[in-house]
């Protein structure tokens, strides 16, 4: 009894505390009072549900109990500054008026966690600000976590949170979704900031417990977000572009803790049900007939997780949703993709082509992927000198030892001896 | 809430490249004045007019130009009271020295 009252807590604090915490900053305005109260509520919860059981809706409970922590505590303080001000014999000041008792039902639109999420991503906040406060105040994962996510001393981390509620008061960043005529460019900043979480958690060497938690709680937001903002199907590309990545996720490093690429992976430790939601949701967002970047990214993964092996997949599709991609979003990272699936679909002379003149560009100068790109197409060309040195430069720029350690492998794949 | 706009350039010759048409705020003042959301406002003389005084052991310290050598140069301020930021930010969007300069939007001190 005792472990599932514990449970519904733990599971309570990973589903409902942005929405306990939203609902207070909407009350209040005050954000760290939000957090504070948050955390008041599910210790009470602590106590309180092991004697008189779980609550129907345990959601609701928290956000009430919360919102009236949140209440008294204001009216102590209201009250508190009337006797200092008394006890100064000052000339008395009219108290301001506590905040309403009277408040709007759960279920008022739009979700107060929307309003929040737009407000953590405000684009007057620095970027690594927006990521930070989006994860402390809509998932439970608390400062230290965050921290260690990011590999940042604590310190600095709770120093960046401050620094944000304080703007946000300060300079009167509105606690609101915005009117329509921001919205468009505001909901790409918010979706940026969920990719930019999900990749923190799922970029090549960065695997750990921290990392891991970061991006389930992406997709998290990620589905709340696709929820919220129906009509909008960049906000469920994302979300099938996440769960169509992270269904690789077991299967994309080997037992040593080494890179798999995509071709020689074990394609039955792909999560299955994930393909099969993810496909499902991109779809349907497909099928609203306002195609994204993150819609095309999607559409990408799915011919990947489609393919029953490496050679079955439909590279010439690949390419041409590449080739829609830079349209839509122009950039050298963009045709370096397109490049990979020509030169799988036409063959390695002509990627090599698209790629070398990418590199005359030389926007991706310190970017590892272009050197290892060009290695690998040389190396199937059979030029093996010209591909030992790209594989090195390749090397010399790879930014963690598992790509490190991948390409030291490709590379001793071809040197003689 | 109140902020302060300074309205900058981004080199200390003005804004190169801009008609004296497109620089005129007059059009921007007369709106924001009739949504009674711009309180005050004015041009101000360039660096080379300014200023700079420091008192230091009860003496007065001048010196000429202003208090930080930088190439950006403040050519003007507003102050403006709206709803929240979003709003301010969309007033200063309509200045026409944010096509070819800056503006620096600042918040008032509140306790």
């Amino acid at each position: 009894m005792r472990d599932a009252v514990k449970e519904a807590v733990a599971t309570a604090w990973s589903q409902e505390w942005g929405r306990v915490v939203a609902a207070v900053i909407r009350q209040t305005g005050d954000w760290s009072l939000a957090e504070e109260c948050a955390q008041d509520a599910f210790e009470r919860a602590l106590e309180r549900w092991p004697r008189d059981g779980v609550p129907r809706r345990p959601g609701a409970w928290l956000t009430t109990t919360a919102r009236n922590r949140a209440l008294d505590r204001l009216r102590r303080a209201a009250n508190e500054s009337v006797k200092l001000r008394e006890a100064a014999r000052l000339a008395p000041e009219p108290v301001r008026p506590a905040p309403p008792d009277e408040l709007p039902p759960d279920d008022a639109v739009p979700d107060d966690r929307l309003r929040l999420i737009f407000t953590c991503c405000h684009p007057a906040l620095p970027l690594p600000a927006q990521v930070a406060l989006t994860l402390r105040t809509l998932t439970g994962l608390s400062t230290a976590e965050i921290a260690r996510a990011f590999l940042v001393p604590e310190g600095t981390m709770a120093q960046r949170l401050t620094r944000a509620k304080n703007k946000i008061k300060n300079a009167g960043i509105p606690f609101r979704v915005p009117p329509p005529e921001l919205l468009p460019e505001r909901t790409a900043a918010v979706l940026a900031v969920l990719y930019l979480l999900f990749n923190a958690g799922y970029a090549p060497g960065a695997e750990g417990p921290d990392q891991r938690r970061v991006t389930a709680e992406a997709i998290r937001l990620a589905r709340l977000l696709a929820a919220l903002l129906p009509g909008e199907p960049e906000a469920a590309g994302l979300l099938a572009l996440m769960l169509l990545h992270d269904a690789r996720y077991a299967a994309r490093t080997d037992a040593a803790g080494d890179l798999v690429p995509l071709d020689e992976q074990d394609r039955s430790r792909w999560d299955r049900r994930q393909i099969a939601e993810g496909t499902a949701v991109l779809e349907a967002a497909l099928a609203e007939r306002r195609p994204g970047p993150y819609q095309v990214q999607a559409a990408v993964a799915a011919c990947h997780a489609e393919a029953v092996d490496a050679a079955a997949t439909d590279w010439a599709q690949i390419a041409l949703l590449y080739g829609e991609l830079a349209r839509m979003a122009p950039g050298p990272v963009v045709e370096l993709n397109r490049a990979v699936a020509v030169a799988m679909a036409e063959g390695p002379e002509a990627g090599l082509a698209l790629v070398d003149a990418i590199a005359s560009g030389g926007e991706l100068a310190s970017y590892h992927l272009l050197p290892a790109t060009r290695a690998d197409l040389l190396r199937r060309l059979g030029r093996r000198r010209e591909a030992e040195s790209a594989y090195r430069e390749a090397l010399a720029l790879a930014p963690t030892a598992t790509e490190r350690r991948y390409l030291a492998c490709r590379l001793a794949s071809i040197t003689p001896g | 809430m109140k902020y302060l706009l300074l309205i900058c350039s981004e080199t200390a010759d003005g804004f190169p490249g801009a008609t004296p048409e497109e620089l005129d705020a007059t059009p921007w003042v007369e709106e924001m004045t009739r949504r009674r959301v711009r309180l005050d406002g004015n041009r101000t003389r360039p660096a080379e007019d300014a200023t700079t005084v420091r008192v230091r052991d009860g003496a007065q310290l001048l010196t000429d130009g202003p208090y930080a050598e930088t190439k950006e140069q403040m050519a003007g301020f507003d102050i403006i009271d709206c709803a929240d930021l979003d709003e301010a930010v969309e007033i200063a969007a309509k200045h026409p020295v944010a096509k070819f300069g800056m503006v620096e939007v600042r918040p008032f001190w509140t306790d």
